[in-house]
């Protein structure tokens, strides 16, 4: 009964560590104000591998585990969302459908490249008219021969514009099942096809260095063989990716409320208030105390939840929990760590007001706090 | 091609870092250990040759046992294997006994080429890599910037306070190299798998034929008598202007021999 992290773990840990402080650190803020997409950085982060790391060698994976990217996904938001939420996006939404649920060719063509992150795929299941209640979709996909024609739009979708992004596994209503609810399935639409169009990047409050961007399909054809998994089961399939993706959100908010806590420690030791660093007053002490312990708790509950998915045990309750814990405690902590830092924390060269606005999102993005909920109350039987 | 790389397990040089109270060698066991940054150089250097001509890459490191943390690290950026000399005699070793027991393992490994950081930086001494090559009568270029490899021939580019000197040596050879050289790789998690299942080869003194009456502590040629802190920094020097402050500025310059 422990939660001590394998040799191979903490060593990926240590590496991801200095990467974060020695590579991201020194120019993501620069990124951020420019709102810029870091390409320099993300194909460094491919070169270790780390876009590669729950999937196995034969599809140029590292052959590691779901929890090995949940540890690089902390790291690197103890230090910056943006580049984390690329790399969470680019695999746990982008790669891992086609690894789940794709053919052997959609795996042998795509995975290697993806692992690698010379390129990025995306996963457009929210749309400008529904998100939580994603059943209601409208793009619509029909069957023409053999192709299948794509039309409607999508919605904040994650990773779909970059210069680098190669296809978006799109989710599609296919027909009317026999009890006449809406067919749903997952097609993949490669970047660039005609028809196939990508707004400019939004005008977003944080993760102001990722892309995300609307999508428009105006009769877009590609072939049938992009059908990603079986035909109906589109719905099915994203309910368990993003089960997953839930455990990877909760590392990535674990992270940046432990980014919080580094900050607020380092702060509160520099700066001199009525002749004393602020760190000498309880007030100050107290908030940092709580910061940590949230940060703690966040952490072991995406570990416990990790550990529960990687030993094939139920863990979707456990997911909801990490996430929606550690979502909203990234919120209570960027919040204190902007308010240690005082005026200075409203000023965007602060790592910590990047904190602040970037963890807002995270209540929000792959199920809300109110979807979380409603999850964690259905498995209690209510 | 086969290229030894010399790794060293340091304490941090980004913290307080203070010598034993007892025998006034460098205190392991208050510091962080990592490795010597500049090894970690030597060893991108030596994967990016082995890469490009083929060839097999091992590390060498003589150290107390802990420093297997520093040899496992070491692999996952890539090589092949480590050899790891470690005897309690060792302990507070000067470099020139430290050149005799590498240059004992290096005479039972089979090598075209050997690399190293320019310097460590908890000793600084930077004359190992000529007191190997002195022992094992090849020959040494230091302070490299680059390092090329056609047949036999190394070139190195060797880095000074002007610019760069360009030198050629026939292999086998020893070269040591400054951070300028190359950007040292991440390991990725395959190969941080990958490096616990290495092989790491111990050798005691005994199996390099070095006797501990010519290392240690007690056999050092040199030996710290005496040590302190250093004074903290002096108050900078002030010039307000009134005038003639550009003026004052450049003598004071000039005074500590800036300009
Ligand atoms: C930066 C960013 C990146 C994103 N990336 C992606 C991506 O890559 N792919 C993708 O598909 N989507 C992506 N999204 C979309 C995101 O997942 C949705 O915004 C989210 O799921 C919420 O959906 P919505 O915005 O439509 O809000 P709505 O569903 O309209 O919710 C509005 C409010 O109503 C609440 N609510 C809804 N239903 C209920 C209910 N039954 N009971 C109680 N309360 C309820 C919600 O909790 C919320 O508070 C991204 C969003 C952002 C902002």
């Amino acid at each position: 009964m422990d939660f001590k992290l394998s040799e191979e773990h903490e060593a990926l840990r240590q590496t991801v560590r200095e990467f974060a402080r020695d590579v991201v650190a020194p120019v993501i803020g620069d990124y951020y104000e420019r709102r810029e997409f870091p390409y320099d950085i993300v194909r460094q982060m491919g070169q270790m591998g780390l876009f590669g790391l729950p999937f196995p060698e034969e599809y140029g994976g590292m052959g590691g585990d779901y929890f090995a990217l949940c540890v690089a996904l902390e790291e690197l938001a103890r230090v910056d969302s943006s580049v984390a939420i690329t790399l969470e996006a680019g695999v746990s939404l982008g790669a891992m459908p086609i690894y789940r649920f794709g053919s052997e060719e959609q795996k042998k063509t795509y995975l290697p490249e993806l692992c690698r992150g010379e390129k990025l795929a995306a996963f457009g299941l929210t749309e400008p008219g529904s998100g939580s209640d994603a059943g209601a979709i409208t793009t619509t996909a029909r069957l023409e021969g053999d192709e299948w024609v794509i039309n409607g739009s999508k919605a904040f979708i994650t990773n779909s514009g970059t210069d680098i992004t190669t296809a978006v596994t799109v989710t599609a209503v296919t027909g009317v099942k026999p009890d006449g609810r809406k067919e749903i399935s997952a097609i993949l639409a490669p970047s660039g096809t005609p028809g196939f169009s990508v707004a400019k990047e939004y005008s977003k409050v944080g993760w102001l260095a990722s892309d995300t961007r609307e999508l428009s399909f105006d009769n877009v054809r590609v072939p049938a063989s992009n059908l990603v998994g079986e035909r109906g089961r589109g719905y099915a399939q994203f309910l368990q990716i993003l089960d997953e993706g839930r455990i990877a959100i909760a590392a990535l908010a674990a992270g940046l409320a432990q980014g919080c806590v580094d900050e607020s420690v380092k702060y509160a030791r520099e700066r001199h208030a009525f002749g004393q660093p602020i760190g000498n007053y309880q007030a100050i002490q107290f908030k940092i105390a709580d910061m940590e312990t949230r940060a703690h708790t966040a952490r072991l509950a995406y570990y416990d939840a990790a550990a529960r998915m990687l030993a094939g045990e139920p863990f979707k309750r456990q997911a909801a929990i990490a996430k929606l814990h550690a979502s909203e405690i990234a919120v209570t902590n960027a919040r204190e760590a902007t308010q240690v830092h005082g005026g200075y924390g409203f000023m965007n060269e602060f790592p910590v007001a990047r904190f602040w606005r970037d963890s807002k999102i995270l209540e929000i993005g792959e199920g809300t706090s109110e979807v979380q909920r409603m999850l964690i109350a259905r498995d209690l039987g209510l | 091609m086969k290229i030894v790389v010399l790794v060293k397990q340091v304490p941090d040089s980004g913290e307080e870092r203070t010598l034993r109270a007892d025998d006034k060698t460098v205190d392991r066991d208050a510091a962080t250990k990592r490795m010597n940054e500049l090894d970690e150089h030597a060893i991108e250097e030596a994967l990016k040759l082995a890469e490009a001509n083929g060839g097999e890459v091992t590390l060498l490191t003589m150290g107390p046992g802990d420093a297997t943390d520093t040899i496992r690290k070491a692999l996952s950026m890539g090589p092949d294997k480590a050899v790891h000399v470690s005897d309690d005699a060792l302990h507070g070793s000067c470099a020139i006994a430290t050149s005799k027991v590498l240059a004992a393992a290096l005479g039972k490994l089979e090598w075209d080429l050997v690399l190293c950081g320019a310097e460590s930086t908890d000793g600084g001494v930077q004359a190992l890599p000529h007191m190997l090559a002195e022992r094992l009568g090849v020959g040494a270029v230091t302070g490299a910037r680059k390092v090329t490899v056609e047949g036999a021939t190394v070139t190195v580019e060797r880095q000074t306070d002007e610019g760069y000197e360009v030198l050629q040596t026939e292999g086998p050879a020893i070269v040591s190299v400054w951070d300028t050289i190359n950007e040292p790789r991440y390991p990725s998690f395959k190969l941080i798998m990958a490096a616990k299942k290495k092989p790491v080869e111990s050798f005691a003194l005994a199996d390099l034929g070095v006797s501990a009456d010519e290392v240690g502590l007690a056999n050092a040629t040199s030996q710290v008598l005496e040590f302190a802190p250093k004074p903290p920094r002096q108050a900078g020097v002030k010039i307000t202007d009134e005038g003639e402050g550009g003026a004052k500025l450049v003598e004071y310059l000039a005074s500590e021999k800036f300009v």
